[in-house]
């Protein structure tokens, strides 16, 4: 066999901190052949990252240096470059040369102020010393390889002009501009939309078949893991948890850490034949107690009917309304007492907006919200602030949406002053009660938010949202910014509650393995619409709509045998949610597949129109 | 160009608006006829003035004649010349157009400010972008403290300074006055100090912020060299907080001047708002006013137009 690639020994990396130095990463040792997909995969904080960044010397610009360790770059010819003593200037003949990177945010990864032409140039010139001319050349081609359309018109456009999953397409391009020997890629898909995911996973594989370069791929996702790796290395607290062929760790991990980590991953069908939610494997079987099965009420607790949501855009002279961005079109569906909904869909589907539309954070257009018998939409601002208090909030980011500069007791007690439910010690009391029901220890009621992790967090803002003692929590993606352990227990802590306190959950999400477990009714957004609204079985066994279906099949699963061969890569945009004032979309009419089960007839388009699915 | 011509006449307007009230609140401040010649004047001369310069009619009358002589490019005459020579005299016959007092200082105002701003960008721009490339290194520090310096500084107090160092002590340069080149040095150093400051702690922070982004990381991780990554790419991306920021400052030297002129003696605007205000010459201060107002007015302008040129993703009211 050939000498490898890239060799990495006994690597340690560290950091400076204010008890001296810190080890981001130690003992890593890995090797990656010439050819070969390796993942490293592993939770945050787990040095994934780090280990990748070492190869290129990036790590030093965010101050971290190599303590330790031997890293190695076979230099083409055999010889062997040293990348650990390499100075500035040989390191830059390395880096975009013979190593390409991609990064996780497509969004902020290209320099918005240049063209996608002049940043594709910029290191064919470094690089390759070619004139601008043989760069552009080189650009179309380069654009071409990524299957991105209409290249020579990509290359005088600016990254927002473009869609996410354009401009990671750019970004591989970038990275492979010199022809490298390795690629790194850093959760390149983890920012993007799963159907959107699949494309670029299917590229970077075709790519590596197609150039014979290397690929280093950085991911927490399991699923990812099984789509592309040809190898494994888990990663934990710094240090490699286990490595080795695909095959072997994924079907017969020998660490308990790897074990632990396949254990939590929720898998697609899993819930095949079951009607009701169940609590998510976790590897602490003490963590869930839930005694009873999760049967919905019979009473309808939100009734939501042609809710209506347009975002004006304002332009012209005086400001006037130019367009609509249509955010929520017509959306109907209805939440039972202790049921979840899951509202799933991508980034843009309207389904954030939804939610806050029940909450009359976002003032609908049209539109009728009955809430425990209430209409929502007539009372005084007054009234409403009041109506909150059985109808709370979990937003995303757990590091946003508490305030860093108030205590936790402050924040958990907060609600409860609002609306005057309890008063000097018994605040403090059942702050402390609420944090025993979220396994949170009391001491941390005096603590701050930074002192917390993002599990630890979430489970803060549940507390808070359980305070006032809601009917309705409104979940917005709360779970999706988490590891998956910490996922799972979040999740199964959710599901506790709605068991013991007949809590009911509007669940936003785009997970839909994640979404098979929680929820007993899905209902699926698409551009502003929902089209396709069934029970959780139903949606997941025999999806109707095209859009449902095709949302399914992107999802990666953890079957080595079913690896994704989509090379199709669909070349559209998008179709847009804004339209011109005075259109009048098309009226939504919903076919009865079942009892229960409803799927949008109509196109998503305008009236008169037939445009389907995606 | 639809968004040219809006902002043009958005700031016509605004120019329209400037200029009514200053000839409002100039007619607000008592008589300007009295203000003008003194408690001791006698009514013979008051009532002459009054009657040349048209102070008897109604308020409202004087307004349209006077918005009216503007659009015509009639900017009135200066109060201060002829009337008590030839009491019966036209003042329009014989008095100094405003228009030519005004222009005959503006190349003194243009020359100070422009040369303040040549010192103070590059200096400003460098001191800031050495300070984010060595963060919390002795030059970042050092950047600190004298821009810290150059925005605290009492303006006064630096322009006495200097010239008692480099005029009185070593002779170097003249004191003040205007006309050789020598002459602009002193009074554009002490108007540079501010804006030195200013954009050094600007360009630093804006910087910072850039470098911290991915885009920095995907430009390195390309093998582009450093310089390359600190110029062209996170000062591109740093320039519109810059940028806005030396607007101000150009804007701030148009008008803000007048101290520094009085010590250098320097014949700029900013002299002769101050000498009209104490002699209450309402025409010159009215149209010196007005004349500031339009360069500010133009200097944001070309801010806003800057914007437009460097980030792309700015469609300045355009519907994208």
């Amino acid at each position: 066999m050939n000498k490898p690639l890239v060799n990495v020994e006994g690597l340690r990396v560290e950091f400076p901190s204010k008890r001296g130095a810190i080890a981001g990463v130690q003992d890593v040792s890995f090797t990656i052949e010439p050819g070969e997909i390796v993942c490293i995969v592993g939770e945050s904080g787990s040095g994934k990252s780090v280990s990748a960044y070492t190869l290129m010397q990036l790590t030093k610009f965010s101050g971290g240096w190599v303590a330790d360790g031997r890293l190695t770059l076979e230099g083409g010819s055999g010889n062997e470059i040293d990348l650990r003593t390499a100075d500035e200037a040989r390191m830059r003949t390395i880096r975009g040369n013979e190593i390409g990177m991609i990064f996780q945010e497509p969004m902020t990864a290209l320099n918005p102020s240049y063209t996608i032409g002049w940043q594709l140039a910029e290191s064919l010139q470094q690089h390759r010393d070619m004139s601008r001319e043989e760069a552009a050349g080189r650009s179309v081609e380069l654009l071409k390889q990524v299957r991105i359309p209409e290249p020579e018109r990509r290359l005088k456009q600016y990254p927002h002009e473009l869609s996410g999953g354009m401009r990671q397409r750019i970004v591989i391009a970038m990275a492979l501009a010199c022809e490298p020997r390795l690629l790194i890629a850093d959760e390149p898909t983890t920012a993007l939309d799963v159907t959107v995911q699949s494309e670029i996973l299917a590229l970077i594989r075709k790519l590596r078949d197609e150039t014979g370069a290397a690929v280093l791929l950085i991911t927490h996702d399991m699923a990812v893991v099984a789509q592309m790796a040809d190898r494994v290395v888990v990663m934990q607290n710094g240090r490699v948890a286990e490595d080795g062929p695909v095959e072997q760790v994924l079907t017969d991990p020998q660490h308990p850490y790897t074990q632990a980590l396949l254990a939590v991953v929720p898998k697609l069908g899993d819930m095949a034949g079951k009607t009701l939610p169940e609590p998510m494997e976790t590897v602490a079987t003490t963590d869930c107690q839930i005694d009873k099965p999760l049967q919905p009420g019979s009473h309808v607790l939100l009734d939501v009917r042609h809710l209506t949501k347009r975002f004006p855009i304002r332009g012209g002279w005086l400001g006037r309304t130019v367009a609509n961005a249509h955010a929520v079109e017509d959306v109907t569906f209805r939440i039972l007492e202790k049921e979840t909904l899951s509202l799933v869909g991508e980034s843009g589907s309207g389904k954030s907006v939804t939610g806050l539309c029940i909450l009359r954070l976002e003032r609908p257009d049209c539109g009728e919200i009955t809430f425990g018998g209430q209409d929502l939409l007539a009372l005084s601002d007054e009234d409403m602030r009041l109506a909150r208090r059985d109808m709370q909030m979990i937003f995303q980011d757990p590091y946003g949406s508490l305030n860093p500069h108030m205590s936790l007791l402050e924040q958990v007690i907060e609600p409860l002053k609002n609306f005057g439910l309890e008063a000097g010690s018994a605040l403090e009391d059942r702050a402390a009660e609420l944090f025993d029901r979220v396994r949170l220890p009391r001491a941390f009621l005096r603590r701050y938010p930074s002192e917390l992790s993002g599990g630890q967090r979430q489970r803060v803002a549940i507390a808070r949202a359980l305070a006032p003692k809601p009917k309705l929590i409104i979940a917005d993606e709360a779970v999706s910014a988490l590891d998956v352990s910490v996922q799972a227990e979040v999740l199964n802590l959710m599901m506790e509650l709605q068991a013991e306190m007949g809590i009911s959950y509007l669940f936003i999400g785009h997970d839909m393995a994640v979404v098979e477990r929680v929820s007993h009714r899905v209902a699926v957004m698409y551009l502003g619409r929902i089209v396709e609204t069934a029970t959780r079985e139903q949606i997941f066994a025999s999806p109707q709509h095209d859009y449902t279906k095709s949302l399914l099949a992107a999802v990666p699963t953890l079957d080595l045998a079913h690896r994704a061969e989509k090379w199709e890569l669909a070349t559209k945009p998008p179709p847009s949610p804004i339209h011109p004032v005075g259109y009048v979309p098309e009226p939504v009419h919903f076919d009865k597949v079942t009892e229960d089960h409803f799927v949008l007839r109509s196109g998503v388009g305008p009236a008169g129109e037939r445009k389907y699915g995606p | 160009m639809p968004y040219l011509l809006k902002r043009v006449i958005n700031s016509v307007l605004l120019l329209l608006i400037t200029v009514s009230f200053v000839f409002f609140a100039c007619r607000m401040i008592g008589d300007p006829a009295l203000n003008m010649l003194g408690p001791g004047a006698n009514d013979i001369a008051l009532e002459n003035l009054r009657r040349a310069a048209g102070l008897n009619d109604p308020l409202w009358l004087q307004w349209v004649r006077y918005m009216g002589g503007l659009l015509q490019g009639d900017f009135g005459v200066s109060y201060r010349f002829g009337f008590s020579v030839i009491p019966e005299a036209d003042l329009k016959d014989i008095g100094v157009p405003v228009v030519d007092l005004v222009a005959e200082r503006l190349p003194a105002t243009f020359l100070l400010a422009g040369v303040a701003m040549a010192i103070a960008v590059p200096l400003g721009l460098g001191m800031g972008v050495i300070a984010a490339a060595y963060p919390r290194h002795l030059a970042d520090r050092l950047v600190t403290v004298l821009s810290l310096a150059g925005v605290s500084i009492v303006q006064f107090w630096l322009g006495l300074m200097l010239i008692v160092l480099f005029a009185v002590q070593l002779g170097w340069l003249p004191t003040g006055g205007y006309g050789e080149p020598a002459h602009v040095i002193l009074p554009a150093l002490t108007l540079a100090a501010r804006p030195i400051g200013r954009i050094a702690q600007v360009v630093r922070s804006a910087m910072l912020d850039e470098l911290a982004k991915p885009y920095v990381v995907t430009a390195r991780a390309k093998g582009v060299a450093e310089w390359r990554v600190i110029l062209l790419h996170a000062l591109r991306n740093a320039a519109i907080p810059i940028i806005t920021m030396i607007g101000d400052e150009l804007s701030a030297l148009l008008t803000g001047a007048i101290l520094v002129e009085k010590i250098f003696a320097w014949p700029g605007i900013g002299l002769l708002i101050i000498d009209s205000l104490s002699r209450s010459d309402l025409p010159i201060i009215q149209v010196s006013i007005a004349v500031v107002a339009t360069l500010v007015i133009i200097v944001n302008l070309l801010v806003d137009f800057a914007y437009r040129i460097i980030d792309p993703q700015i469609q300045l009211g355009q519907k994208a």
